[in-house]
């Protein structure tokens, strides 16, 4: 589920090729996703995933890094 | 006591006058908005004092005085006029993240008579190909995380001749007609001789999105900064020992007129916060550096509320003395929260683009009405018209708020669109596009916009540039996009799309869409949402309905539809 996450954001949001997303890497906070972009993410958990994040999860705290949106995907995975 | 002191007693003996008197300018003087932020205030013996704090979202920090101001505002407007040979009047864009090269950069175009453009740094490559295009801009200041996207669209702009790479390693590597920049390497500049300008010498361009055709770039000159200097100091009540923080990028017309103009006009220590929207380092923020007033916008005040009053009680903001908002009506809810939990309201502030300064605002020691836009500023015509363009007399009735020009920061046209600003005014009134009504006591009540402008988060959208560049995806037949209500942001874009034969909708497709979207044009024209539909209400003439569209979202009723065409 990592290793999927961070691909996808390296393919959506990361220009630079040779940058590095590791699963503590601040997402939010260093303005590389902002608020409105977490939709996207919230899509792709839901079509890769199986798993709805309700709306009151979609938060920036939540998204601000693949650990915490990994915790976020366990808590709502049935 | 606050700067502006009684509201009615301004109101009766206003003139503009005012600012130009406090800032030591008589007509006719040459007037250079950059000397203003800079110079001016070493001049006046401020050198020493701190003008910018900044902080990226690692927690680092540098620290610069006016005089640090003078110097790399300089060099910037020595490398643009003498090494690259920019002249008075070149479009000159800035692509960065809020990093303080931004600010010396803007500065220095002024210095140098060239009109700035900052642009916000998530554009995707058609936001920032339709505003190069426009503009004409014959350089772009970026850095090396952004100069990817200026190197992919630069093949079409004839126009772009330089292009300045901000890195303190001069010596990476370039392609053609790019060069690499370091101020804190430049030669130490004490002096430049700034341009001459006048009072009507163009200064800023800022793009704005209408409900027609793509965004327009309204220009301001540089006697805009009577309207900034004096609103600044009389609706955000900034005094000398203040510490000031505008949350806004200066990609967007707050963060210049109140993130860098009106404020250093003044002579103010200002913070700014290079990283997104997290609630516990804004706190954090605001208590390292004792910001005393701070100037965001409803939808990061909204993502506070939902943060809650816990987080707050592990921070001191005791600091804070008066809280403003800006770019989208602040609900009631936000202003009593506010009073509760900072023990301060925000007080909502009303202004475009265009305007270039505020307008209609709650001030210091004025009751506020929460959800209200507050009255006119002091000298200010604001009315409410009917679709005749006559003012409305009944009080609480909506029509279309308009204002009597001139004011010093009134835009002067839209870049190559004389016919496109002579629209916006009729019956000599600036007609602003917003819909409100005025009570019985003279606030106004923001009533929505009376076109088909999305406001995302306090950023205008046009439906066309999105309905556009979905156009250009392979799978898209047709499209709309319109605004849908949304508890944190205002409005979020919705997009209506009929596909082309072979395609099917699917969750897979729609995701596709939204991101194609955002990487075109910005997270903000991105739709939140996408509806696959056989077909969109158009009339006769094949113009598509977007009304339509956003009355059934909206659960309104639809309307007059006889000029619908039939299936």
């Amino acid at each position: 589920m990592k290793e999927e996450l961070i691909e996808y954001i390296m393919k959506e949001f990361v220009e630079d090729p040779d940058e590095e997303i590791e699963e503590n890497t601040p997402l939010i906070s260093s303005g590389l996703i902002d608020s409105l972009s977490v939709v996207s993410l919230v899509a792709f958990i839901d079509k890769k995933f199986g798993v709805k994040i309700p709306d009151e999860k979609g938060t920036v705290d939540n998204f601000e890094t693949v650990n915490k949106i990994i915790e976020v995907i366990n808590e709502f995975k049935t | 006591m606050s700067n502006i002191g009684s509201y009615e007693k301004r109101c009766k003996d206003f003139d503009w006058s005012i600012a130009q008197k406090e800032l030591s300018y008589k007509k006719g003087d040459a007037i250079n908005i950059g000397y203003y932020c800079t110079d001016r205030n070493c001049e006046l013996g401020l050198g020493s004092k701190l003008a910018l704090i900044w902080e990226g979202f690692t927690g680092e920090q540098k620290r610069f005085t006016f005089e640090d101001l003078k110097i790399h505002s300089n060099s910037f407007a020595h490398l643009l006029s003498q090494k690259l040979g920019l002249k008075n009047g070149d479009r000159i864009v800035i692509f960065m993240d809020k990093i303080p090269e931004l600010y010396f950069a803007f500065l220095g175009i002024l210095k140098m008579g060239g009109i700035a453009m900052p642009l916000f740094s998530a554009f995707g490559e058609e936001s920032l190909l339709t505003r190069f295009e426009s503009s004409g801009a014959s350089a772009v200041l970026t850095t090396r995380k952004l100069v990817p996207r200026i190197r992919k669209i630069k093949g079409k702009l004839p126009h772009l001749k330089h292009v300045v790479i901000m890195s303190e390693d001069e010596s990476i590597p370039v392609k053609e007609q790019e060069m690499a920049f370091s101020y804190s390497k430049a030669p130490r500049m004490e002096s430049f001789e700034h341009f001459p300008a006048t009072a009507e010498t163009p200064s800023v361009l800022h793009y704005t999105s209408g409900t027609t055709g793509q965004p327009k770039g309204a220009l301001h000159v540089h006697s805009s900064i009577f309207s900034q200097y004096l609103t600044t100091k009389w609706v955000l009540d900034l005094r000398t020992e203040d510490i000031y923080w505008c949350t806004a990028d200066p990609g967007w017309v707050t963060g210049t007129s109140y993130g860098i103009i009106g404020p250093w006009s003044l002579g103010i220590t200002q913070v700014v916060l290079d990283g997104g929207f997290v609630p516990a380092k804004w706190y954090e923020f605001i208590q390292k550096h004792k910001v005393t007033v701070w100037y965001s916008a409803p939808t990061a005040i909204r993502m506070l509320m939902k943060a809650g009053k816990e987080i707050v009680k592990k921070f001191d903001l005791s600091s804070l003395r008066h809280l403003c908002s800006v770019g989208e009506p602040l609900n009631p809810e936000a202003v009593i929260w506010s009073e509760e939990v900072y023990g301060l309201p925000f007080h909502d502030t009303w202004w475009q683009t265009e305007t270039g300064c505020i307008l209609v605002s709650n001030y210091p020691g004025m009751k506020i009405k929460p959800g209200s836009m507050g009255k006119a500023f002091p000298g200010v015509t604001a009315a409410v018209l009917s679709h005749e363009f006559e003012p409305i007399a009944e009080k609480d009735k909506p029509g279309l708020l308009a204002l009597k020009p001139p004011w010093p920061s009134i835009f002067r046209t839209y870049w190559n669109n004389e016919s496109g600003y002579e629209s916006k005014f009729k019956n000599g009134w600036y007609i602003t596009g917003d819909r409100s009504s005025i009570d019985e006591e003279g606030y106004f009540w923001f009533m929505g916009r009376d076109d088909d402008v999305i406001n995302v988060a306090g950023h205008l959208v046009g439906p066309f540039e999105i309905e556009s560049v979905l156009l250009e995806h392979e799978a898209v037949a047709e499209s709309a996009a319109i605004g849908k209500p949304d508890a944190m942001n205002m409005e979020v874009v919705k997009a209506f799309v009929a596909l082309k034969p072979g395609f099917e909708p699917s969750d897979d497709l729609e995701l596709e869409i939204m991101n194609f979207i955002r990487k075109k044009l910005s997270s903000i024209a991105m739709p939140q949402e996408i509806e696959f539909v056989d077909s969109l209400p158009k009339t006769r003439s094949g113009k598509i309905m977007r009304r339509v569209l956003r009355a059934q979202e909206r659960g309104e009723p639809v309307g007059d539809l006889s000029t619908l065409e039939n299936d």
